[in-house]
């Protein structure tokens, strides 16, 4: 489980993050979703300790982040990152196989390979394993990034709007394969998502965000509903019921 | 035949060390290779000292147009140095063993750097164009302290700086060799013993910090390196602007799809064989008409230009 406790984050002298609680479950996949500028990606961030921590505190499965020894957690917890422009020449397999430095330290074994090939054909990259990451489109790129954290085996996963350069098949594929890895390898995946259609599809948690705070948390039925987007996010979309399934629609 | 590059550079390095202990010598061999060995093993030093702070320069700042000397370490060398003369006083600095100069210099350096540099590193993360102007404007900056500094005081004070204010080749410090190089191959072995870790802050900020290496940790641990580097090549023959560049960016094209386990050694070579073979050339041919450093800073910047123009229209 991840636990935020009393996180408050300003960026210059403004307050993104005011006081956030918040348990994240552990197995399933948690969607953090609201309006833009809520805080989510900070939070993530901050779970992730790609930024210090300015109040509060967060632990992982009962050690606390700050203190913990961050090789370790790295065998625990990743994150979708982005890559530098300047990082060196890397063919798909060489940044795959970067997903395995936190379990041996650049040597890797005959076990890390086979991990990195279980991972090139999970992704559907076993096709372009030796070809330069800069030769690669957007949604090809970030699924070797993908792929990389995927080797690193973590529990937790935890990725920042990964939808927002992929075609809608893309889109469907990424999400199945989420719910995939959440449900036959019992990972945890906390995920931003901006369209709150893939939120209620496949998502089994729901975390609310609004102006630094925590508006809502629970299941997708039970949070989504026409007064929260009205009330969250300012507009009137309306939310249709068909069947078990909820969709929110975008129309006029 | 994942080695190549470093068997066809070693066997140019080879001969290029062999002429320049042989071609034109005149007297007994007994003088002529010990003579020619001490400038040999510095030349050799300061090549490696340059290809390697200039590499991790590079990983750590997260782009390949800076070098240490671009963005001023040997500057500050060299305005330490003149604080230092002016603090002491020239007959004091004069009467210090060298070794305990260069050791105050070295240190004082190591703790700038890391608080100049590691600023600016951290300021800076992702924003390359900042970070060029930044550096050029430190490093010009200690050059005009100096240079302000250097005329208020006494000209014999200004004579001692000076000697150590200009590259040069042919005129190496050959007390210091033996200090400089324990310091270096202590360097260079953390440098090497590291290289699968500079692979992974290669891949920048967060992904390094993803696969769990402390970030700022290790470029606080990589500038202090350089430091000490920068500190050898400078005190041995003078601060050398564009060599680093020079010789990391020629790695690069023999090797593109470099990880510094490849890289480093690959620079290094490239360095000696740049250095030994144009002093060589330099010594043999041109008789000394044009000092070594001119032609390095020429090409060197030349390139610097080049690389900063295809990075603007790329």
């Amino acid at each position: 489980m991840i636990s935020i406790r009393n996180v408050t984050y300003d960026i210059a002298g403004k307050p993104v993050l005011c006081d956030v609680s918040l348990d994240l479950p552990r197995h399933g996949v948690t969607a953090l979703i609201g309006p833009n500028g809520a805080g989510k990606s900070t939070l993530l961030s901050l779970v992730a300790r790609l930024m210090p921590l300015q109040s509060g505190g967060i632990d992982i499965d009962g050690q606390d982040i700050t203190t913990c020894d961050t090789g370790a957690l790295a065998r625990v917890l990743s994150i979708l990152p982005q890559i530098q422009d300047a990082a060196p020449r890397l063919t798909v397999s060489d940044l795959v196989a970067f997903g395995r430095y936190p379990h041996s330290r650049g040597r890797l074994t005959a076990e890390d390979h086979r991990i990195v090939d279980n991972s090139l054909d999970a992704f559907r990259l076993s096709d372009m394993r030796n070809r330069a990451l800069e030769t690669l489109s957007g949604g090809q790129r970030q699924n070797a990034l993908l792929a990389m954290i995927f080797a690193q085996g973590t529990d937790y996963l935890l990725l920042d709007e990964p939808l927002n350069n992929l075609d809608i098949a893309a889109a469907r594929g990424l999400m199945t394969q989420l719910r995939t890895l959440a449900d036959e390898q019992q990972r945890s995946i906390v995920i931003v998502l901006h369209d709150i259609n893939y939120a209620l599809a496949y998502a089994d948690h729901l975390v609310v965000m609004t102006e630094g705070r925590v508006a809502a948390t629970g299941s997708p039925k039970e949070v989504i509903s026409q007064d929260l987007i009205n009330r969250i996010y300012r507009t009137d979309a309306a939310v249709i019921a068909i069947g078990d399934r909820r969709l929110v629609d975008v129309g006029p | 035949m994942r080695s190549r590059p470093v068997l066809y550079l070693s066997l140019v390095l080879a001969v290029c060390v062999v002429l320049y202990m042989t071609v034109g010598a005149k007297g007994a061999w007994s003088f002529v290779l010990p003579f020619r060995g001490g400038k040999l093993a510095g030349l050799l030093l300061v090549a490696l000292a340059i290809s390697t702070s200039t590499v991790l320069f590079q990983t750590v700042s997260g782009n390949r147009i800076l070098t240490p000397s671009i963005v001023g370490f040997d500057a500050l060398y060299g305005l330490i140095l003149t604080g230092l003369v002016f603090f002491l006083g020239a007959q004091t600095t004069i009467s210090l063993p060298p070794i305990a100069v260069f050791g105050l210099n070295t240190g004082l350096l190591m703790s700038g750097a890391v608080l100049l540099f590691g600023t600016l590193i951290v300021q800076t993360r992702g924003d390359l164009l900042r970070m060029i102007l930044t550096g050029i404007i430190f490093a010009t900056l200690f050059r005009a302290l100096t240079a302000f500094w250097q005329r208020m005081i006494d000209p014999n004070e200004f004579q001692v700086i000076q000697g150590a204010s200009y590259a040069r080749f042919n005129r190496i410090e050959t007390d210091l060799l033996p200090l400089a190089a324990l310091l270096s191959f202590g360097v260079l072995a953390m440098a090497w013993h590291k290289r699968r870790q500079w692979d992974v802050l290669a891949l920048g900020h967060d992904a390094a910090t993803n696969l769990g290496v402390r970030v700022r940790r290790e470029t606080v641990l990589a500038l202090l390196l350089i430091a000490a580097l920068v500190s050898v090549s400078t005190a041995l023959v003078g601060p050398v602007a564009f060599l680093g560049l020079l010789v990391v960016s020629l790695a690069r094209l023999i090797d593109p799809s470099v990880t510094h386990a490849r890289l480093l050694p690959i620079a290094a070579l490239v360095s000696a064989i740049t250095l030994v073979g144009g002093q060589l050339v330099m010594e043999r041919v041109f008789a000394l008409s044009t000092p070594l450093s001119v032609v390095v800073d020429l090409l060197g910047g030349l390139l610097f230009f080049f690389l900063l123009l295809k990075g603007r229209f790329r």
